[in-house]
């Protein structure tokens, strides 16, 4: 721990920390400007950068920054609200399965989204119902979890509960629906990156604009000490369930604003936290590091899926989902504990 | 998830205990095993009676003896079949429920833990993917080599003989993760795979037909034999490792034998009529608010009351939405998912 002070103000901060978060903001940039030059129309690296700074032809400028910009920009966000979301849950709930995909809220996104695909409605009515189904489970679950305060382990068993239920009925509606509206609500599902365009990502981005500085300001530190235990926490005067509450709301709402952009990405919000600890080697939720590594993991799937299959462009959740188990399965071959449990 | 929390009566979900009100008959565990062994037998009797068309108990059983009659086919080609994988399946899944219970001191130990239903139907999609099968009779195999192979791999990655209940849910979350994955690139690749999955993995009892009975009977049989047999020496591990020993058992053993039952139990009635969630989960907890922690008593439970939960289950979705009906995978999730938040509710404060 190192600080930086000047007169009016000091900084605390981690130097192991710092250089990881620093390393993954270059690989982000780094992802970024290859997959703005690859496609069908490639444009070297040198180009791309030109033409982000306004420069380069009009040919270039409208590929970069019209059609492949904006799904760039969404994986990042996407990423990185997952990852925040999955490192505040984690800590909250003190354990490395505390996922929002674990909790129940993706699949509630997933349900709102197949109402509205089995209903028939639109690309922007499929983001509100997966807006308004993931909020609803989220707020059912912690409804559910409550009983003189919601503790981490019945919030798990709560979530776990809850998800069950929704997979059913999610497995239902999708009986119900027509195979067209079925083969788009399976590649929704599946969380895909294909065909976005600005206006996915001006909500996500105001969204995060609001939320992140809520978590990582104002319920950092207090997820930091609530770790300890929440006696030790009530002991140093923090206020346990108000933090809990404003950090579950909170990684809600992240996680509700990327599904209604991407569609339920699976498992950066499980794996970006784990893989930040392990970079950091720091103690707490490693919230920064963690949303970072989750916009450079998302940003670098959609690339793999973008040219793993020769003619065909997977949907990114497929590369999160084999990384994740792959990942998952390499941990314990390692024969490595796997971090908090 | 403690691994040091005393496995017989998972803290998490016990009830609590209570006063009996006044005048309440207390059976005998024996006694009460004779009550749940009638429960089935009504709600087999319900479920070959109610349907889209509904018959009368003299229509059953003239349809079930006498071949000219008019109800004779819907009887033996529909109702019968069903009735009879219904009461193989939820056997199955109670049966196997119990033992991963016990075997991985998990409370929350299912058949999706492990992966078997991701390896099942990982294996189901391929067969209809690359193999263009299209019948249920052809996927049997497939779910169950898939089934196998996915446990067996589970079991493997989350530690074999070092597994730590955790360790082993972190490897079931592993192999769920990248099989669902490789099967949702199938659903959106190719349109005869997500027209079948969509169907197969919501877990119905629809497409129960008298060869499915006669394919799922034998490994159930012998699931339950194997299962039956544990329950003794699942009993002397629940002690620990050590004790176990002591008392002459060998874990090694019980646990490949526990591994291989789960498998033939889950496998087969996965491969029957997709995954099925929330019996194989639930009905061990309810059980052993009645019998305890003893799996001698626990098991047979489970063998008679997992069936009337699921055959309950498919007569309710059948009534619920007559003359469709709505599958049985659904309405135990919808049903059991509650009763689960309620056990969850009633517990005594549980430990992170």
């Amino acid at each position: 721990m190192r600080v930086l002070r000047t007169t009016a103000l000091s900084v605390r901060y981690r130097p192991r920390a710092l250089t990881a978060s620093v390393a993954c903001l270059v690989l982000a940039f780094a992802a970024m400007v290859i997959t703005l030059g690859s496609g069908d129309y490639r444009i070297p690296p040198g180009e791309v950068l030109r033409t982000l700074a306004g420069g380069g032809t009009v040919a270039d400028h409208f590929i970069v920054v019209q059609l492949r910009l904006p799904r760039v920009v969404t994986a990042l966000l996407v990423g990185g609200a997952l990852a925040l979301a999955g490192a505040a849950f984690q800590s909250l709930v003190r354990n490395p399965l505390g996922s929002p995909d674990m909790l129940g809220f993706t699949e509630g996104a997933a349900t709102g989204a197949l109402v509205v695909v089995v209903a028939g409605g639109s690309s922007l009515a499929l983001a509100g119902g997966a807006m308004i189904g993931g909020v609803a489970t989220g707020v059912g679950v912690y409804a559910l979890a409550w009983r003189r305060g919601v503790h981490g382990y019945r919030l798990i068993l709560t979530g776990i509960g809850v998800s069950a239920i929704l997979s059913g009925v999610n497995g239902y509606l999708m009986t119900k629906a027509q195979l067209m509206d079925a083969a788009r609500a399976m590649l929704w599902l599946t969380g895909s990156l294909d065909g976005r365009g600005w206006s996915d990502v001006v909500p996500l981005a105001v969204a995060m604009v609001v939320l992140v500085p809520v978590v990582v300001a104002g319920c950092g530190r207090a997820l930091h000490i609530i770790e300890m235990g929440d006696d030790v926490a009530r002991a140093l005067g923090i206020s346990v369930e108000r933090v809990r509450l404003m950090t579950l709301a909170a990684a809600v709402l992240l996680t509700s604003f990327a599904a209604a952009a991407a569609g339920p990405v699976s498992f950066v919000a499980l794996t970006a936290p784990q893989l930040a600890r392990r970079l950091t080697r720091a103690p707490g939720p490693n919230l920064i590091p963690s949303m970072l590594l989750g916009s450079v993991l998302l940003t670098c799937a959609d690339l793999v899926a973008q040219h793993a299959v020769p003619g065909r462009q997977l949907p990114v959740g497929v590369v999160t989902g084999v990384l994740g188990g792959g990942y998952l399965i390499w941990l314990l071959a390692a024969g490595r504990r796997a971090g908090r449990i | 998830m403690s691994a040091t929390a005393p496995p017989q009566t998972p803290e998490t979900i016990s009830a609590t205990p209570r006063a009996r009100p006044p005048g309440a008959v207390r059976l005998s565990r024996g006694a009460g095993l004779i009550v749940a062994a009638g429960l089935l037998l009504a709600v087999a009797v319900l479920s070959i009676c109610l349907g889209a068309k509904s018959l009368s108990l003299a229509d059953v059983w003239h349809g079930l003896s006498d071949p000219g009659s008019a109800s004779y086919t819907v009887v033996h080609q529909m109702r019968l079949p069903r009735t009879l994988l219904g009461l193989l399946v939820g056997l199955a899944l109670g049966l196997a429920g119990a033992v991963m219970q016990a075997l991985t001191r998990n409370p929350l130990a299912d058949p999706g833990l492990l992966g078997i239903n991701a390896g099942a139907s990982a294996a189901v999609v391929t067969s209809i993917w690359l193999f263009g099968i299209g019948t249920f009779d052809g996927y049997i195999w497939f779910a169950l080599g898939g089934a196998a192979i996915a446990t067996t791999a589970g079991y493997l990655v989350g530690g074999g003989r070092s597994a730590t209940p955790v360790r082993l849910a972190l490897a079931g979350a592993a192999l769920n993760a990248t099989l669902f994955s490789y099967v949702s690139v199938a659903m959106l690749l190719d349109s005869a795979s997500l027209e079948a999955m969509r169907f197969w993995t919501v877990g119905s009892l629809a497409n129960a037909t008298p060869s499915t009975v006669v394919r799922v009977l034998p490994f159930v049989a012998v699931g339950l034999v194997l299962a039956l047999g544990l329950a003794r020496p699942l009993n002397a591990l629940a002690l620990g490792e050590d004790s176990a020993r002591a008392l002459g058992s060998r874990p090694t053993a019980v646990r490949a034998v526990a591994i291989v039952a789960v498998t033939l139990l889950c496998g087969a009635a996965t491969a029957a009529c997709g995954p099925i969630v929330f019996v194989g989960l639930m009905v061990p907890h309810v059980v052993r608010t009645i019998t305890g922690p003893d799996l001698r008593w626990l098991l047979p439970y489970c063998a008679v009351l997992a069936p009337v939960v699921l055959l309950g289950a498919d007569v309710l979705g059948r009534i619920l939405a007559r003359p469709g009906e709505i599958q049985v995978g659904v309405v135990t999730s919808v049903v059991g998912g509650p009763v689960f938040l309620y056990f969850l509710r009633r517990a005594k404060a549980v430990r992170a």
